[in-house]
């Protein structure tokens, strides 16, 4: 027998997926089975995936051919380390999220549990299938999939007609995004009819055309990302979704576009353009701004972490321009550093999405609430979820000794020590690029501190959320482990750091292996003089200081404590209506952001019987850029139906001129 | 790590723990004598927070963990900032755990848990002066950031003894990117410190309340903790102000004597920067809240100038 190769375990876990997906259509409404035993399982070997993944990073790629499909067309697959690392970041956070999806799918929701077995376990199948595809067949299969999978889970309470056109939306902006994908592969096979991988790295294209594909490829997988201006459908299919699967949407998901999109530039494409980089960076800084200011301002806590989704995208498009631009002026080291900072902010982005989205999960199991304005003070009742997802919210704020900030760090690091460049002007714009980065980041603080102090803290909004219960064991361990992965990427930079360096190998032929090597402790891309950051001792300066400051304070004079009502200045008539609404927390915003708006306002006046407020706050892009669109659609499809007469002798005419067209056309 | 290292980031610290009440005691004479009143003495803020301490901690019924803690996370969260920030040498242990941004990250992470905790009691007071602290914080943060940015473009180094260092022995020059660097990171402090024009530290009044409002709830311990924080954070603003624009006089690894002379010569910097506070807050007053944007976008703006104007010059 021959040796098994990580790539050969990791389809065995594949196999292990398909196995439970089928035994929850077997059972599908033993809801028990499936939550209690398949759910764990995939989560088990979601782990799995994650340890190979880790083992393989290294290695040479492994190759394999499976045959499947049309007879002369196998699916060729490729694990190198640019796939293994997002296989780890697909395993790891998946596992998180199938354990807490043991304990959140319930009965009498929509899909029966056993199909919701088989879409959620077909649809992280074919994540790692477009991961480790090495085919443009295989890889368009399987991201269709994946596409159709998440359609399918995205509608699973398709009872709700709003659930149902979120769901189409999203079908049709995936279907936009493959097209693109597809004739990008198109051109990058360069008219030899093989569409293997192997052969588009071969291909030594005009560069015209290179730049097609390039463009063809953003389109498309930017389209999966949710970049400017085609991000309408994330803010309607996360919420629709129920919350492990928003939860693997965004955390999971999403990184499949940066993948694609880093296995078209930097691998199959051999030249580097400056301005391809400057194109990613300009659609990656204008989607993270419009996303963070949109988030602010959003009610729905799905909807808004739907918004900081796409801000977190524009981000990584961000560092993948930068990384771009470097790399056209040869300055490998620098480049290394910018794609190293966003392949980190893949990771924790994946941990602290996930984590959120099923914090929003439980909270709306135990309030059935999704709109802010009705939550609060769920901190003492649902304590659990309160404290996980706070490492969540803080991480995803960017602040320091999380993970979000390394990521941050790093990409601020390489903006500010950008070597002189040849361009004046992209000398200039790139550390102004680094402010507007700070900019969005610390709006990202604005809106977490909104959604976690409106949800979780002050008092309960309606009299129902005193009876919240919080989550279940499954669910706190799922969210635990993810907490643990935001903390972890906080505090072992170094460590995580060196897991990355393969794959900057792989594709920029640089690292920063020895550099960070030299401390354990400490991360320095450069020098220490330069710049350093050591989150150990940084966490343990704080700590230390709390813990001296409160035993001193106990020794010196004392720790007595007395409980009483609230003091609000003596103002006798607070009630729980008087605290700060979302609207209000967005408020600032939506004046000092007001052209990024569309505005409906209903003001009360002060003789109304029943004063009513109401914003409604809208995406100009979809009143100027999609409707007009869809109406024309619209149009064009109405001059098509002049031809549908609807008489069987006028469809005859058509077959008959057309025979008689094709004959003409034989015949010259 | 050497023993004057430690010895040092020590008394650096000491020193900081210390001396931060101090200066805001000295603010409040020089601004009770400028406005004609007679002042409190020197050490009424020491007396404050020792009348503080001895008293009960009163804390509403519902108040979470978090609302208890928060207090000695930003004390806490003050004091690493101060002994990052090279006040009196540049010989610091602690200095590498974290660079400009990490400090300003250190900021940022005490203001989101001083705001959460000024929502957790549920009242309209707290959550207000939460939206508010957040809303300059937000609009603060970038253009403190922006303003280090200019001074690690001229060190080529985000570490801030680095720039200390290199920007004590530089040649005199002017960098005219320093000058606008300067009003932003003024204009700033002004406003993380909740001082005139932004907020009037004077006033428990609802309209001019932002720091206040968010301490509204907090009593004995936990008062007396957040109030010695918010007198560090004046400390250490103004020790980030002294060594990216004045940093001569402080001490460096190769001459640990200096430090004898470092001590008198942060002492005169401080007293004539607070001299110079107290006389800003006597001839302006307040903005409404909803001038805030417009101020703080400017200081964004002049720091983000000040950057191209640095990079300008330097090619």
């Amino acid at each position: 027998m021959t040796q098994w190769l990580a790539l050969d375990w990791i389809l065995a876990v594949v196999g292990g997926w398909l196995l439970i997906s089928v035994a929850g259509m077997v059972a599908v409404r033993r809801l028990g089975l499936v939550a209690h035993l398949l759910f764990p399982l995939g989560g088990l070997l979601g782990l799995a995936l994650a340890g190979l993944a880790l083992a393989a990073l290294e290695g040479a790629p492994q190759l394999a051919v499976l045959p499947i499909g049309l007879p002369s067309l196998p699916f060729h697959l490729r694990l190198d380390s640019l796939s293994a690392y997002f296989l780890l970041v697909v395993g790891a956070a998946s596992s998180g999220i199938s354990v807490f999806a043991a304990g959140y799918f319930r009965k009498g929701e929509g899909t029966a549990p056993g199909l919701l077995c088989l879409e959620y376990h077909v649809f992280l199948v074919s994540m790692v299938g477009v991961i480790l595809a090495d085919d443009a067949y295989a890889f368009m299969v399987l991201w269709e999939t994946m596409a159709l999978s998440s359609y399918f889970l995205v509608t699973a309470n398709h009872r709700l007609a709003e659930v149902r056109s979120a769901g189409y939306l999203y079908i049709t902006m995936a279907r936009i995004g493959a097209i693109a994908i597809l004739l990008c592969f198109g051109v990058l096979q360069a008219g030899t009819g093989d569409y293997t991988f192997a052969n588009m790295r071969a291909q030594a294209l005009a560069p015209a055309w290179t730049s097609i594909g390039f463009l063809l490829a953003v389109f498309g997988f930017g389209a999966k990302a949710g970049i400017l201006p085609l991000h309408v459908w994330l803010p309607e299919a996360h919420p629709a979704a129920p919350s492990p699967v928003s939860a693997l949407m965004s955390g999971v998901m999403l990184n499949t576009a940066i993948y694609g999109l880093l296995r078209v530039t930097l691998d199959l494409l051999h030249l580097r353009l400056w301005w391809w980089g400057a194109v990613l960076l300009a659609a990656g800084l204008v989607t993270a701004l419009f996303g963070v200011v949109f988030a602010s301002v959003q009610v729905d806590m799905k909807r808004l972490l739907a918004f900081s989704s796409i801000e977190n995208m524009g981000l990584l498009f961000v560092g993948i321009g930068l990384s771009l631009i470097f790399a056209s002026f040869g300055l490998q080291q620098m480049s290394a550093l910018a794609l190293m900072a966003t392949l980190y902010h893949v990771a924790s982005h994946a941990c602290f999405k996930s984590l959120l989205f099923l914090g929003t999960g439980s909270v709306l199991h135990a309030t059935s609430e999704r709109n802010l304005g009705k939550l609060g003070g769920l901190i003492r009742t649902m304590p659990w979820v309160a404290w996980l997802t706070l490492l969540g919210a803080l991480t995803c704020a960017g602040l320091p000794p999380l993970g979000g900030f390394v990521s941050e760090w790093l990409l601020l690091q390489s903006f500010l020590f950008a070597p002189a460049l040849p361009l004046p002007l992209l000398n200039m714009l790139i550390p102004v690029v680094a402010a507007v980065i700070a900019l969005v980041s610390a709006l990202a603080g604005y809106t977490m501190v909104k959604f976690f102090g409106v949800i979780f803290l002050g008092q309960p909004r309606e009299e129902k959320l005193a009876r919240a219960h919080d989550a279940g064991p499954w669910e706190r361990a799922g969210m635990a482990w993810l907490a643990c992965g935001c903390v972890a990427l906080g505090l072992l930079p170094t460590r995580f750091v060196q897991v990355i360096d393969p794959v900057t190998r792989q594709l920029l032929g640089a690292d920063l292996g020895q550099r960070v090597a030299g401390s354990s402790w400490l991360l320095a891309p450069n020098s220490t003089e330069q710049a350093s950051y050591g989150p150990v001792a940084f966490l343990m300066g704080i700590l230390g200081c709390f813990a001296l400051a409160y035993v001193v304070v106990r020794l010196l004079y004392h720790g007595r404590l007395r409980r009483g009502p609230a003091w609000a200045c003596g103002f006798p008539f607070g009630t729980a209506r008087m605290q700060d609404t979302a609207e209000g927390f967005g408020q600032p915003i939506r004046q000092i952001f007001e052209p990024f708006f569309m505005m409906r306002r209903e003001l009360p006046t002060a003789f109304d019987q029943r004063p009513r407020y109401l914003v409604v706050v809208a995406d100009h892009f979809w009143r100027w850029f999609y409707v007009p669109l869809i109406d024309l659609a619209n149009y064009l499809a109405q001059l098509m139906s002049l031809l549908q007469q609807g008489r069987i002798s006028v469809y005859l005419m058509y077959s008959f001129l057309t025979l008689l067209a094709t004959l003409l056309v034989v015949m010259s | 790590m050497s023993f004057s290292g430690v010895l040092s980031q020590l008394l650096e610290i000491v020193i900081a723990i210390a001396l931060a009440p101090l200066l805001s005691g000295w603010v409040n004479q020089w601004r009770a004598w400028l406005q004609n009143r007679s002042a409190p003495g020197l050490l009424q803020p020491y007396r404050m927070l020792h009348k503080l301490f001895n008293k009960e901690s009163m804390v509403a019924d519902h108040a979470s963990s978090l609302f208890r803690m928060a207090p000695y996370l930003k004390f806490g969260c003050m004091v690493l900032a101060c002994s990052i920030i090279p006040t009196l040498s540049t010989d610091l242990p602690l200095a590498p755990a974290a660079d400009t941004i990490a400090l300003v990250g250190l900021f940022a992470l005490a203001r989101v848990f001083i705001s959460l905790a000024a929502m957790d009691i549920g009242t309209a007071f707290g959550s207000m002066g939460a939206r508010r602290e957040m809303l300059v914080g937000f609009l603060a943060e970038p253009a403190l950031l922006t303003v280090l940015f200019s001074a690690s473009l001229i060190s080529k180094s985000t570490s801030l003894t680095t720039i200390v260092e290199t920007l004590a022995h530089r040649d005199f020059a002017i960098y005219p990117g320093m000058a606008f660097a300067a009003v932003a990171f003024l204009m700033v402090s002004l406003a993380e410190n909740a001082r005139v024009p932004i907020d009037n530290p004077a006033t428990h009044l609802e309209l001019t309340m932002l720091h206040e409002a968010l301490l509204l709830e907090y009593s004995g311990r936990h008062l007396a903790l957040l109030e010695w924080a918010a007198s560090l954070k004046l400390f250490a603003y103004s020790c980030i102000g002294l060594a990216l624009f004045f940093p001569w006089g402080i001490a460096e690894a190769r001459a640990p004597a200096a430090m004898l002379l470092a001590l008198p010569a942060l002492l005169f910097k401080l007293g004539v920067g607070g001299f110079l506070v107290a006389v800003w807050e006597t001839v302006n007053a307040k903005m409404r809240i909803f001038r805030v944007p417009e101020f703080l976008a400017t200081a964004f703006l002049l720091a983000v100038l000040g950057m191209l104007v640095q990079l300008l010059l330097a090619r």
